[in-house]
């Protein structure tokens, strides 16, 4: 391993999710169980259908071109790639090529992996529309339309990335993004993120910059989740470190592989020569249209803040600790919802520190999300309010939010159930404290002599309350009140 | 009384009358439906249970038409002339057929066409070869040739056509009667089954230019599901018409045109272009000034390359939905790819197969360049000509094809040198998408024979201005076939 450099390009597929219809149909855009349920005559192909652009997809595509940095195009246009496969009832897709450019090209994304900043080249970012989902069984296969005409963008990067971790660190910041900028929820689970991994290696200390040196390029396709990323990466690293150790390597052809997910291996599917032509040609159904500057200006203007932008202000203006910033961040649901709070007049602090030390323990032990989540930002409010109020103790609200989270009740109905509403009212304790020292004044002339007996009384108000009393509310009462004697 | 064989205005002041009802229509225009098909063999459906309807202001209420069958017609067989969809019965109406319905447009059959409207002979349709009303031993051309062959025998005063090369414009000379095709995109191509879709046009096939004007006024408008269509609301083309065309300047070109160019040409051709210099002659009288212009004679020869060129790319990829497995009659076989190309296999005729081959080649990768964004090139070339000529003319008049209607028999057919730029040179108005129109303008062995007025994009009501004052100078229009044969 130590003799090799890596070089990984990825090429990230994310469908859209924030469009009403489809890309080039007016079926609905939208994730639904019930197969074939979102399907028009545009989807299936049927003789005489054409396609229509579907603006706020077109969009949400230079959105994601401009925070990349990416150049866009005058002119936008789109490509017809031919093939013959069961998920493409047209038997081409509407896709972009590099030429005439697609809604992007040459940026590139700065990341954190680790703890170090790295920046990844982005050759690309292009509209397509996804296929159908097809399902192998034994005997047969299943396909669902429903996904047929979802709006796609694919983003190809630079072989710019040297290793797994790096790889999935760049593809949860780009998940990131496309959540923060209202384009995707970008649930792997749902099926809207896919990725191809490019993988070669070569030998330490030559010129990486130059083509020449560069390995032979194995392309992983159809690789589903960031995990998979991961395993299909390391898989293959290790399988050309193989082959370059038993001398082999050279005799390996450019290919395509695809990660199986049961075996957890690379599966040759086909080399380079016998590449499928695509016949590309400019789609005569959509006129070019041009970009106006005015459309871009306000596309730009629309941007949200993103990660980042939220980290530095949670940093700088509410005082959280770098580590948490980016722990809240690195969701948006997680991060609305921390603002969500926010915006309810929760203390920026202590709001955070209860999502990071409780809230996400939960979220990962339940394997859930935080928009599942029953206790609401205006729950969570209502139990710091109940602290700061005085109503009960923070070890108590410990108490309070774990039993929320388990049974699922509301902070309120919980302290009533648990009973452990503080008594924070002067003249109950007070009704308490006096006939207590009445009992006691040989204790009381001990403690006037220096003698400690002020936790005794405490104590007693403690047990006589159930320990429900305000602790600083009764020293201070029992201070007063051994003061008038 | 014969109603079937007048004019759209003379039917449609009788139906409001009352002198006649739309039922008495319907059945006339069966009855010669029937006649025409023991005869000529028009019709892949004639629809016997058509109805009359409600007369209304629209002057294509009650009247029957006949729709080519390449049009997507809900609940009525569309075959495009194809094994390949002998069943299938669509489920939407293409926008020009809702349009046409809307004015009260009765459909009384669907038409025969050469397969998908590919070749100009109409013998390829899967129902059997079209024979020539006028001459049953001669071919009607194509594509719209079932189209032509009802109107010219007065089975009804129109009939809808589609046009990808010269598929209305060439049929119609052929019969005797006038076919226009306005500017792309006046008319939304949703649901007309794809063959090359940047030179697809739809239009119509009448007896006179009066009808032809109220027929595409009927079927126009800017359509939601055509990015390609166009807002032309401000456009009246029936109301437009106007014999007044003193004044206005044609050309014609000599590279074309003039008999030197086609030594061994036949008698036939000699007193078509015979013919064709004396309409230019009656052009002169009535006020028009003609020019004579050159064009390089080397971009006219490539004219033929060119449209096989583009036409083919797009045609392969347009139909490659047709599977047999969305829609279509399904074929047996051991897997889904068996299925398609057994189905495919049997399905498509020769001619069609010979030209997905075509356009498959110009598009690999490897031959792109040379051939297909070759043909672009060219394509751009020749469309600037002919804009260009538009700058100084308001419309290019050239004879259609090179005589009467060719033999079925093709030995009968004599071959000649530059045939080729006279049987070719009506693609030039489907690669600029200009409005074009062909009407009768004589006779050759008591065979009719037709001459083509084409102008610029947009300027359509001043090319049916041109054929309407032309035309009423002369005696055809109107003229039902007479089996000469």
């Amino acid at each position: 391993m130590d003799n090799y450099v890596v070089m990984i390009g990825l090429e990230m597929h994310c469908e859209i999710s924030e469009t009403n219809t489809k890309v080039f149909s007016g079926a609905k855009n939208e994730y639904v169980d019930v197969p074939n349920s979102n399907v028009s005559a545009v989807d299936m192909a049927f003789p005489g259908v054409l396609p229509v652009v579907n603006k706020k997809a077109v969009e949400h595509a230079l959105k994601i071109s401009m925070i990349l940095g990416c150049t866009q195009p005058e002119y936008m246009y789109f490509e017809r790639k031919n093939y013959y496969y069961p998920d493409m009832p047209k038997n081409y897709q509407i896709t972009q090529e590099t030429k005439p450019i697609p809604v992007g090209i040459y940026g590139s994304l700065k990341f954190d992996c680790k703890g170090e900043e790295k920046t990844v080249r982005i050759n690309n970012i292009h509209l397509e529309e996804d296929a159908a989902s097809l399902d192998h069984y034994e005997t047969f296969s299943t396909v669902n339309y429903n996904r047929a005409g979802v709006p796609l963008l694919e983003l190809v990067t630079e072989p710019d990335i040297r290793s797994a971790d790096e790889a999935v660190a760049f593809l949860e910041t780009m998940r990131c993004i496309y959540q923060y900028a209202g384009i995707s929820e970008a649930d792997s689970r749902k099926g809207q993120i896919r990725c191809d991994v490019n993988v070669s290696i070569m030998e330490k200390g030559k010129d990486e910059s130059d083509p020449k040196n560069w390995g032979t390029k194995v392309e992983v396709k159809n690789v589903n989740s960031f995990g998979g990323v991961r395993d299909a990466i390391n898989y293959e690293i290790e399988r050309q470190i193989e082959l370059k150790e038993n001398g082999t390597y050279d005799e390996m052809e450019q290919q395509t592989r695809r990660w199986d997910e049961d075996t957890f291996t690379t599966i040759f599917m086909r080399s380079k020569v016998d590449a499928i032509d695509y016949r590309y040609f400019v789609e005569p159904n959509i006129p070019k249209y041009k970009i106006s500057n005015e459309w871009k200006e306000s596309i730009r203007a629309s941007i949200p803040k993103l990660a980042n932008e939220r980290k530095e202000i949670y940093m700088n203006e509410y005082g959280l600790s770098e580590y948490d910033s980016k722990v809240i961040v690195k969701d948006k649901s997680i991060s609305d919802y921390y603002e969500e709070t926010l915006k309810l007049g929760a203390d920026p602090k202590i709001s955070a520190n209860w999502l990071t030390s409780v809230i996400l323990g939960h979220l990962n032990k339940t394997e859930t999300t935080i928009n599942e989540l029953f206790l609401t930002p205006n729950m969570l409010v209502d139990l710091m309010n109940m602290v700061s109020s005085g109503k009960i103790s923070s070890k108590q609200s410990k108490e309070v939010m774990y039993k929320v989270l388990e049974e699922e009740k509301e902070p309120k109905v919980i302290v009533k159930e648990l009973g452990v509403e503080q008594i924070s009212d002067d003249k109950t304790i007070r009704d308490i404290v006096i006939p207590l020292l009445d009992e006691h004044p040989d204790l009381i002339e001990d403690h006037k002599k220096g003698k400690n007996t002020f936790d005794f009384f405490v104590g007693q108000v403690m047990k006589a309350t159930r320990g429900k009393a305000n602790p600083s509310l009764t020293s201070q009462i029992i201070r007063e009140e051994m003061d008038k004697r | 009384m014969e109603y079937m064989s007048k004019g759209i205005k003379e039917i449609h002041d009788d139906l409001k009358s009352g002198k006649v009802t739309s039922e008495e229509l319907v059945n006339e225009s069966l009855k010669k439906a029937h006649k025409v098909q023991d005869k000529c063999n028009a019709f892949v459906t004639i629809i016997d249970d058509a109805k009359g309807v409600d007369v209304t202001d629209s002057l294509l209420s009650g009247i029957p038409c006949g729709i080519k069958d390449n049009y997507s017609t809900k609940g009525i067989l569309s075959t495009g002339s194809s094994n390949t969809l002998k069943d299938y019965i669509p489920f939407f109406d293409a926008t020009a057929i809702t349009n046409l319905k809307n004015n009260g447009a009765v459909i009384i059959g669907k038409c025969t066409m050469d397969e998908f409207g590919m070749g100009g002979t109409g013998t390829t349709a899967h129902t059997g070869v079209q024979k020539n009303p006028w001459d049953l031993s001669r071919m009607c051309a194509g594509s719209s040739s079932g189209s032509a062959a009802s109107v010219a025998s007065g089975v009804y005063p129109y009939a809808t056509g589609s046009d990808t090369g010269d598929s209305i414009r060439k049929p119609a000379a052929y019969c005797g009667i006038v076919g226009y095709k306005p500017t792309y995109g006046m008319i939304s191509r949703y649901g007309l089954f794809a063959f090359a879709s940047s030179l697809d046009h739809l239009g119509c096939l009448t007896r006179s230019v009066e009808d032809a004007a109220i027929v595409v006024d009927a079927m126009k408008g800017i359509d939601k599901k055509d990015m390609t269509s166009w807002d032309s609301s401000n456009i009246h083309l029936y109301e437009s018409l106007s014999s007044d065309v003193k004044g206005k300047k044609l050309c014609y070109i000599k590279e074309i045109c003039d008999p030197g160019n086609y030594p061994d040409a036949s008698e036939e051709t000699k007193q078509h272009l015979d013919n064709f210099y004396k309409t230019i002659e009656l052009c002169k009288k009535i006020g028009m000034e003609v020019s004579e212009v050159s064009i390089d004679k080397k971009l006219l020869d490539a004219l033929g390359s060119v449209y096989n060129i583009i036409s083919c790319a797009e045609a392969t990829s347009n139909m490659s939905n047709l599977t047999g497995i969305i829609f279509g009659p399904r074929v047996n076989a051991d897997n889904y790819e068996d299925m398609m190309k057994k189905y495919r296999t049997e399905g498509f005729s020769s001619l069609i197969k010979r030209r997905f081959i075509i356009g498959s080649y110009v598009l690999q990768a490897q031959n792109k360049d040379r051939y297909f964004n070759n043909a672009q090139r060219v394509r751009r070339l020749l469309v600037d000509a002919w804009k260009d000529l538009y700058k100084e003319y308001d419309a290019v008049i050239l004879p259609v094809g090179s005589g009467p209607a060719k033999y079925l028999d093709d030995s009968k057919n004599k071959k000649f040198t530059n045939s080729n730029i006279l049987e070719e040179h009506l693609q030039i108005g489907n690669f600029g998408g200009f409005p074009s129109i062909t009407i009768p303008n004589g006779f050759i062995n008591n065979l009719p024979v037709g001459v083509n007025i084409t102008g610029n994009c947009y300027d359509d009501i001043n090319v049916l201005n041109i054929a309407y004052a032309l035309e009423s100078e002369m005696n055809y229009k109107g003229q039902i076939a007479k089996e000469v044969k």
